[in-house]
């Protein structure tokens, strides 16, 4: 049983004792009504079911007996006469509580009758005494992290050592809400012979720098507030004087009440030090004096090191440093791969374990230097809240834009390079998506329509997704129309999304009119021709009358990945780790069985495979045995069918240049070790036009 | 060494709930029924004494009073507990000695946060 469940068990055996006890209390009131002791039980046997009921949980009946113990509170007080009438509903609430209690759990499954006999005893109550509304928590203030100074002012009660209190601990506590400064003021501490020991005499000044709100500096002292002089009051920092002096001194003290501006005035007419001239004149105690220097000086100070904190919080890097210093690491990995590979060859157990330790450093190098410029998605995505509300306008169309995951990082170069193509992929949403507010409701649907733009991690990628409620997308109309512009034979058979990937292809429109924004049929192609120089799929999903969903597959990094290294033939390629599940041998019988049967059987599940050796028609014959490299893809798993598998292998990206950009399945390519080429592969585009020629 | 606390409330339910979230936070307790019994049962060393107001043969008040006029016990914390924020009864609390309150029903949290604040 959990603590809280023994409790409850203790408070229902202690009310049943209760109940007891008041039932022959008011048994014995019927006798003699008037017996103040009597009276005094029945009120204390309620207080205590109220109050103990409340605290486990009973709040039914908690609340019930209020009104009950609110009445007797009358009668303890000879504002009400017991009478018969009362008797019985007392006796009566009585009963109600022991059934809540012992049938039901504690549940009020009667509230007819609960309310019958309150009904019954609010006859009894003054007019001001209803139920007691449940005290609102109070809402938190909003975490506002800024931190503020407060001068505090705290004079305890000189007997606050009677009550057990003791200042020294309220001062500690303040202590935990941030750094400050406190300082005693010892000027009413009275000559030896007149001091009492027990009084507390002194009192402080403290200047606390928090970013607790006022609130928690208040809860502090909050069984002495009453009987304290407390005073909290924010400093106000002058803004214009940032960083550089902080208040006079003359002006501490006139805000903290301790001289008068007057005073001020007059003691700033002498050529001498203020604090001087103040102390001389009687105008401010020394105390009072050194307490405002004080508060200026821990200002100063607290400031000093916050600002401190701040600068080293971040710096600006101008961004080409930062290519130059990824491509240096680049050049490094490159480096480090190959002394590994040499250390390797040589078998030196000293060299080795040098060249591991390089590794391991060119590891940390690259994730930290990667890390640096990974920037949050959300940067891109407010520029296109104006986008939006401007594009909406023009239209006469109303839309709302909702986004998410705006925390997700990608690097910066894949940012900067996605922004053009999502402001298309946005427009077209507004201009051909998203009808006017008429045609919607025509539909039945919300006059707003809404585009939702989010990004979330998935694997070694990032998603982004632009998702409107608009119109959708036909894909017979858009075969028919492809067809009619020249961009596709009639013949063709399409698969739906083949269909709504034709918006991709040159000189394809969706727009039966040109409108300002978009509908020239450039555009889309772009887009997509931008999305592959950055590795990333593009993927159309659309509904008619519905909405579209556009997708993009974005890869992490341009820069360095983890691959696995491969050999077929003479010839090397690396996988991006990220995709790679496990490696398999190939046994000899699952390869016969033509083309169409090219699956092995990995554990009772079927995975198809791809043989790289054919795919990029690498000469020569393959070895007995073969490897498969399992790899995740948004089809499922599919194998790569290699030679050997070399290893990991960090792999610097080189990009492939124009010449290449039509070879479906490599996304660039890296240098090894030994200054050869390795050539990266495109899996999800391997796969997916692998999967298309399967078909054909 | 462990502080001592002393639990004063004619609530069995509540003297055991107070005596074993200050048992699992480590201190010993001392349980008493209503003031006199914790009158009774005061003389060893006590750090600080948690009481209930509405109690019959000595209420709390009486209870925080005569307690102060123990040169023994006449600095330690002695928190009361009431309930709903009764000011007056509040206020005869701290006119008798009382350091803090804790207002009822409370969690095992909030009097902990209480303990801690008040007993060092």
């Amino acid at each position: 049983m959990s603590q809280e469940e023994l409790n409850r068990q203790a408070f229902k055996e202690e009310a049943q004792d209760l109940l007891g006890e008041l039932e022959n209390a008011l048994l014995e009131l019927e006798e003699s009504p008037g017996d103040a002791d009597l009276i005094d039980r029945v009120f204390r046997a309620m207080h205590t079911i109220k109050g103990s009921g409340a605290m486990f949980g009973f709040d039914d009946i908690a609340s019930f007996t209020h009104d009950v113990e609110t009445v007797f509170d009358r009668v303890r007080n000879g504002e009400v006469a017991v009478g018969r009438e009362l008797l019985d509903l007392t006796l009566a609430a009585r009963d109600r509580i022991q059934d809540m209690l012992f049938e039901t759990e504690g549940e009020d499954r009667d509230p007819e009758r609960s309310k019958a006999i309150l009904d019954g005893l609010r006859r009894y109550l003054g007019e001001a005494e209803a139920a007691p509304t449940p005290e609102a928590e109070s809402p938190a203030e909003s975490g506002d992290e800024e931190s503020r100074f407060y001068r505090i002012r705290f004079k305890p009660p000189e007997d606050m050592f009677h009550t057990g209190g003791n200042p020294v601990h309220l001062l500690d506590d303040l202590g935990e809400l941030g750094p400050c400064r406190i300082l005693a003021n010892l000027e009413e501490v009275p000559w030896l012979g007149e001091c009492r020991a027990e009084t507390c005499y002194a009192w402080w000044d403290v200047i606390l720098c928090t970013t607790a709100p006022e609130r928690e500096i208040h809860d502090v002292f909050m069984f002495v507030e009453d009987e304290s002089e407390l005073a909290v009051s924010p400093i106000a920092e002058p803004e214009e004087l940032e960083g550089d002096q902080y208040k006079k001194l003359g002006e501490i003290l006139v805000e903290r009440g301790d001289i008068s501006a007057d005073g001020l005035k007059r003691a700033l007419s002498e050529q001498k030090r203020l604090g001087e001239v103040l102390q001389e004149s009687g105008l401010a105690s020394a105390e009072r004096v050194r307490s405002a220097l004080a508060e200026q000086e821990a200002v100063q100070e607290i400031r000093g090191r916050r600002k401190e904190s701040e600068a080293a919080s971040s710096i600006r890097v101008a961004a080409n440093k930062l290519d130059d210093l990824v491509n240096l690491v680049g050049e490094l990995v490159t480096v480090q791969a190959q002394i590994s590979q040499k250390v390797a060859a040589k078998k030196d157990p000293a060299l080795t374990a040098l060249a591991e330790e390089l590794e391991r450093l060119s590891d940390e190098l690259r994730d930290s230097t990667l890390g640096i410029r990974m920037l949050p998605i959300g940067t891109t995505f407010s520029r296109f809240r104006r986008l939006v509300r401007d594009l909406s306008v023009e239209l006469g169309k109303e839309i709302e834009l909702e986004t998410s995951g705006a925390e997700t990082e990608l690097d910066k170069t894949v940012l900067e390079r996605m922004g053009d193509p999502l402001v298309h992929l946005i427009r077209n949403s507004i201009d051909h998506g998203i009808e006017p507010p008429e045609a919607r409701r025509e539909k039945g649907k919300p006059e707003t329509g809404t585009i939702n733009l989010s990004a979330a991690h998935s694997g070694g990628e990032v998603v982004v997704t632009i998702e409107d409620d608009g119109k959708g997308m036909d894909p017979k109309a858009l075969k028919a129309k492809a067809v009619n512009r020249g961009v596709l034979s009639p013949e063709a058979d399409l698969t739906d999304k083949e269909c709504f990937n034709l918006i991709f292809e040159p000189g394809f429109s969706t727009a039966e009119s040109v409108t300002s924004v978009s509908g020239r049929g450039v555009g889309m192609d772009v887009v997509k021709r931008a999305m592959d120089e950055l590795r990333a799929v593009v993927e159309v999903d659309s509904v008619p009358g519905r909405g579209t969903a556009i997708s993009i597959r974005l890869p992490l990094t341009l820069a360095i990945i983890d691959g696995l290294q491969v050999r077929v033939g003479g010839e090397h390629y690396v996988i991006p780790l990220a995709l790679v599940e496990e490696c398999v041998e190939l046994q000899a019988q699952q390869v016969s069985g033509g083309a169409n049967k090219r699956i092995i059987d990995l554990r009772g599940e079927i995975v198809p495979y791809v043989m790289v050796r054919e795919w990029f028609e690498v000469p020569g014959n393959p070895p007995p045995i073969e490897q498969v490299v399992v790899t995740s893809t948004e089809w499922g798993r599919v194998g790569l069918v290699v030679d050997s598998v070399i290893g990991e292998h960090q792999t610097v990206i080189k990009s492939l240049g124009r010449v290449y950009r039509d070879v479906e399945g490599l996304s660039g390519a890296t240098i090894r070790g030994d200054g050869s080429l390795a050539l990266i592969l495109d899996v999800p585009r391997l796969v997916r036009s692998a999967a298309q020629e399967a078909q054909r | 060494m462990a502080k001592t606390i002393m639990t004063v409330d004619d609530s069995a339910s509540v003297r055991q709930m107070v005596s074993m979230t200050l048992k699992n936070a480590g201190y010993d307790v001392i349980e008493a029924g209503d003031g006199k019994q914790a009158l009774g049962k005061l003389g060893g060393p006590v750090d600080m004494i948690v009481t209930d107001l509405n109690m019959p043969n000595m209420d709390g008040i009486e209870l925080i009073r005569q307690v102060r006029a123990n040169p023994k016990y006449k600095f330690i914390p002695i928190v009361m507990l009431t309930t709903e924020s009764q000011a007056g009864r509040k206020q005869e609390g701290k006119a008798a000695g009382a350091t803090g309150w804790i207002v009822k029903p409370f969690k095992p949290d909030q009097l902990l946060g209480v303990v801690q604040k008040v007993l060092r």
